[in-house]
């Protein structure tokens, strides 16, 4: 075994010159604004701000960047990762592999230390001595005594954990060439009115920096300023999320915590706060209630609809189960509801802080008899904003829930994407609902009646006239006009009207984003939501290696009639999916009849989010093989 | 039309309340419990009182579980919207509705099975949140719908129709209330109409959550010999504390009372209840008081009665959000949309 690549124990001007003095020469990786960067820390050890720094001056100097947050379910104590993939190219989707282990964690040393490609850099604190068998020849290791130059330097103990980050981050800067006076502005940012914290923050920053620039120099990787992330901005999903309900007109609220769906309902209520009181009253325009359990979150929310408030919830799988009998009752009474899932790896003792989209069939078809829900498929934070806002329209519009399909991949991950949007002259679509106007007019009032031949029958909130449009909401038991009844047309007329009004719902959700092949291609590809980042990646890559496939992205069931028509049109379609039973294929395969065969399943689901490396291999290695087959 | 019209001839000499509205006004469909059914009692105390009160009934929203009690939303106000819900659920989805709208008057009706069973989680939320409604419970010890189960409510001991004994202690919603946060609680018989419609009326008037729990028998199920929820058994042991008189607004009290036995208590909206003590040391204004002497007099089987409680400087849900008079449910996207420019500094901040 060769000797491992150490540097940092002496002071070297650069890496190249400590491994020109290695007896072999290993090929170390050199990359501009395309690489890996991985931090290994402890869970609550204030790593995390210093992180997004890093992640936020690669972007200010117009390199896009796609963090990643792997975390346990755990406050403190417990490993933590944040992988963030340098790409001039804008591919957002997790890339796999690690040019760079900044290993923060002695608990996970040797999994990190593992997980670095061949060539690839180790960044470690080396205060405490490291036995060179803990240690790779293969890697450029770099040592740096991070807590020997804290405990030096700051007498308080929580200053020198937290200075630890920010020492880190100064060297790393010298490392990969990022402005200083990026970051130096960043804190300035953050900083604001708070002098103090602005200066030490500088300081710990500088302290990093002089260090690696004596000791350590630039290694193979590097930061250049580029032009490439324009004017898209720097968010997570569940924040985007937040903010489409501020800006769709949901005023009531209710949710129950839960991993890793918290943050749209704190969010919601944080921007409520700055954007929703009236200015003159100072009286909130929103009402937020932390419910009991996610039974009562749907049930206020469920009410405060019927009573024509629009109303949300956020939750996760757990909370979805607990809500399906309400979900029958507000599909058959035809209540409006949203309901934001942040999807995660089931069950309750499941993988909380790890992402998935398995909820599909659970939400699609929640609760008894017969029902189908609306589902909406954000693939990034914009559409979070999009979707959410759109979503309390349709609810509104079809009088029925409405599942904003987004998962922890997209809601806990802040994410490069297009600036939001907002038309000011843009109203609220109320759906159909009768003024006491329209009662006094003496238009006839059946709460359930298809009037329009949409299936969308006519409401009315309470209260709205002394003798007119007051009805009875219960389940299935009644006529179209709301009348008790447990007569068999009767109910044939309700459950058959609810089909009619999901084919109408075909034509008001999102429709599929269709992104045709450059040559005539035998196959297509469907796909949805987080994996979206991924797929475009993967696409680019099979077409440079002359694999050419159709591809569709799926924003919405009901699937639009296009849907089907795209599956006709080629001999096969790949189905690619981040669940193990291929849940959207079933849904495929159940509601458009279409056989299995037809449509290859291409499933990830160990929890981390897809990669563009797995799905290109997963197509090309079926694609060649359908290629032989022919042959 | 949603609801069954009944003839409405209005006979010249039915009386009209102060909007206009006769009695028959807050009828609603023929009922289809069972005869004697002591839930059809408390829908006409229902009725008595809001058209005493001049409620308008298009104000009213009726929210309900599942079970029979929950069933007579049905039988009364049939020109108010009303919401079967799901079983045990009714206080999360008047919760909901209360917050979408606070103008309108929130009547809750529930059952034991409902609100002590599978609901009591929903019904200890609702008190302790302050939402502003009138939550009736119609107390039969049994599930009816399902054909006569022990509920929640039943007493330790007591006998089922079939002879088999309860062996569970019982929930006693009212002491529930109490520690909840409920801040007007009061417990009725639906044999007693005199003392339930005015305690009907002063709920409507209280602002905050306010409880009745109405004992109310089940005929078919738990009318017998050995139950503790039966009409004989409640009359013998019916202890009322107070008798409630409602006076609609500040006005001189004219009623004749020797000193020391009546209480007078002003409400939020100026109405004042009149409470004419019926026991010498009931203070409804004590709600450790009360709680003591519910708990001592439940021991020796009796039925506590009467207003047990009254916090008159309650304040509800809607003031602890903050919310804005108007009802959020009138807001459109000018009131709640904080607009493109707004929008364009936060995207300003993620960059
Ligand atoms: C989730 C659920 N479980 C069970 C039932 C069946 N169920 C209907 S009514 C009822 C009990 C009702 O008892 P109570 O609330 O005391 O009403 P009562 O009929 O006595 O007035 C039950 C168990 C149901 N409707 N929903
Ligand atoms: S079963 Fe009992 S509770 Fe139900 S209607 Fe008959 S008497 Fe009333
Ligand atoms: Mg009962």
């Amino acid at each position: 075994m060769t000797s491992p690549a150490l540097v940092g124990a002496t002071p070297v001007a650069t890496v190249a010159s400590a491994l020109a003095a290695q007896p072999t020469a290993m090929p170390s990786i050199t990359a501009t604004n395309d690489f890996v960067v991985k931090f290994a820390n402890v869970n609550g050890s204030g790593s995390a701000s210093a992180n997004e720094l890093f992640a936020k001056a690669i972007l200010r100097m117009g390199v896009p960047v796609s963090p990643r947050n792997i975390f346990p379910s755990n406050i403190q104590g417990l490993p933590t990762w944040y992988e963030i993939r340098v790409t001039e190219q804008g591919w957002l989707g997790r890339r796999g592999g690690v040019d760079l282990m900044v290993a923060m964690n002695p608990q996970t040393w040797n999994a990190d230390v593992r997980e670095v490609e061949p060539g690839g850099y180790l960044f470690y604190d080396n205060s405490k001595y490291v036995p060179p068998s803990k240690l790779r020849s293969d890697i450029n290791v770099i040592g740096m005594p991070l807590t020997e130059i804290c405990n030096a330097t700051y007498s308080d103990a929580r200053q020198r954990q937290l200075f630890k980050n920010i020492l880190y981050l100064g060297a790393l800067s010298v490392m990969l060439d990022i402005e200083p006076q990026v970051i130096e502005q960043l804190f300035t940012e953050q900083y604001k009115g708070k002098e103090k914290l602005l200066d030490s923050n500088v300081k710990a920053l500088h302290l990093g920096r002089d260090y690696a620039a004596r000791h350590i120099g630039r290694i193979g990787l590097t930061v250049r300023r580029a032009d490439k992330v324009g004017e898209r901005i720097f968010v997570d999903g569940n924040t985007a999320a937040a903010l489409g309900c501020v800006y769709g007109g949901a005023s009531v609220c209710a949710w129950y915590p839960i991993t890793p769906s918290s943050s749209v309902a704190e969010s919601f209520q944080s921007y409520c706060q700055k954007l929703r009181v009236d200015p003159e009253t100072g009286k909130n325009r929103f009402a937020i209630v932390q419910a009991e359990d996610e039974i009562a979150s749907i049930g206020m929310v469920i009410g405060a609809a019927w009573n024509g408030a629009r109303a949300f919830t956020a939750t996760s799988g757990p909370g979805v189960s607990l809500m399906t009998e309400f979900l029958g009752l507000a599909y058959f009474a035809e209540v409006p509801a949203v309901l934001i899932n942040v999807q995660r790896g089931g069950p309750s003792t499941g993988m909380p802080t790890r992402t998935q989209q398995a909820d599909l069939l659970a939400c699609a078809y929640a609760s008894h008899g017969d029902t189908k829900h609306i589902l909406l498929f954000p693939e990034d934070p914009k559409e979070c904003f999009d979707h959410s806002a759109a979503a309390l329209d349709l609810a509104d519009r079809l009088q029925t829930p409405v599942f904003v399909m987004t998962d922890l991949d997209i809601g806990m991950n802040q994410r490069l994407c297009a600036p939001f949007q907002w038309d000011d002259r843009r109203e609220y679509d109320r759906g159909k609902v009768m003024s006491a106007a329209d009662l006094e007019s003496g238009k006839d009032f059946g709460r359930y009646l298809d009037v329009d031949g949409d299936g969308i029958p006519y409401r009315t909130y309470p209260g709205t006239h002394p003798s007119k449009g007051g009805y009875f909401t219960r389940g299935t038991t009644r006529n179209a006009y709301a009348q008790y009844s447990e007569a068999g047309p009767d109910y044939l007329y309700n459950v058959q009207r609810l089909l009619k009004k999901l084919d109408t719902a075909k034509t008001l959700v999102p429709q599929p984003v269709l992104r045709k092949a450059a040559q005539p291609a035998r196959f297509g590809v469907l796909y949805f939501g987080s994996t979206s980042p991924a797929m475009e990646e993967a696409l680019a890559a099979l077409a440079a290696m002359d694999l050419h496939v159709d591809a569709m992205r799926l924003r919405a069931f009901p699937f639009p009639d296009c849907v089907p028509e795209f599956i006709a049109a080629h001999e096969q379609v790949f189905v690619v999916e981040q669940n193990r039973d291929a849940q959207l294929r079933s849904m495929l395969i159940n509601e458009l009849e279409i056989a299995p065969a037809r449509l290859p399943k291409i499933l990830h689901y160990d929890g981390t989010p897809i990669t563009a490396r797995f799905i290109t291999s997963a197509i090309a290695e079926r694609m060649r093989t359908a290629h032989g087959d022919r042959a | 039309m949603t609801y069954l019209a009944k003839p409405k001839l209005h006979h010249p000499s039915l009386a009209q309340n102060k909007v206009c509205y006769t009695r028959r006004d807050y009828e609603g469909r023929v009922s289809t419990l069972c005869a004697g059914c002591g839930h059809d009692s408390i829908s006409a105390a229902i009725i008595q009182a809001c058209w005493e009160m001049d409620v308008e009934p298009h104000r009213v929203a009726k929210m309900s579980g599942i079970g029979c009690s929950s069933k007579t939303p049905d039988y009364f106000l049939g020109n108010s919207h009303g919401f079967n819900t799901v079983h045990g659920r009714m206080p999360s989805v008047l919760t909901g509705a209360n917050l979408a709208n606070r103008s309108l008057l929130y009547l809750g009706v529930s059952g034991d099975g409902d609100s002590a069973s599978i609901g009591i989680g929903q019904f200890a939320h609702v008190m302790r949140r302050g939402v502003n409604m009138v939550y009736i419970l119609e107390n039969n010890g049994v599930y009816g719908l399902t054909k006569g189960q022990f509920s929640a409510t039943a007493d330790q001991g007591s006998k089922s129709k079939k002879g088999a004994i309860n062996t569970e202690s019982p929930i006693d919603t009212i002491s529930l209330a109490l520690q909840m946060g409920a801040t007007f609680v009061a417990r009725g018989f639906s044999g007693d109409k005199k003392q339930l419609v005015p305690i009907i009326k002063a709920a409507i008037a209280h602002k905050g959550a306010a409880f009745i729990d109405v004992i109310s028998p089940c005929v078919t199920f738990n009318n017998h010999a050995g139950s503790t929820k039966s009409y004989d058994y409640v009359r013998e042991h019916n202890e009322a504390v107070n008798r409630v008189d409602f006076i609609p607004t500040r006005q001189e009290i004219v009623v004749d009372y020797a000193e020391g036995q009546v209480i007078e208590v002003e409400q939020h909206d100026g109405t004042v209840l009149l409470l004419r003590k019926l026991h010498r040391d009931y203070d409804p204004h004590d709600k450790v008081g009360a709680m003591n002497y519910i708990t001592k007099h439940q021991a020796e089987g009796e039925v506590v009665t009467g207003l047990l409680y009254v916090d008159n400087d309650a304040g509800d849900l809607h003031e602890h959000l903050n919310t804005i008079d108007a009802p959020l449910n009138t807001l459109g996207a000018k009131q709640l949309s904080p607009g493109m420019a707004a929008l364009e500094k936060i995207n300003q901040r993620l960059r």
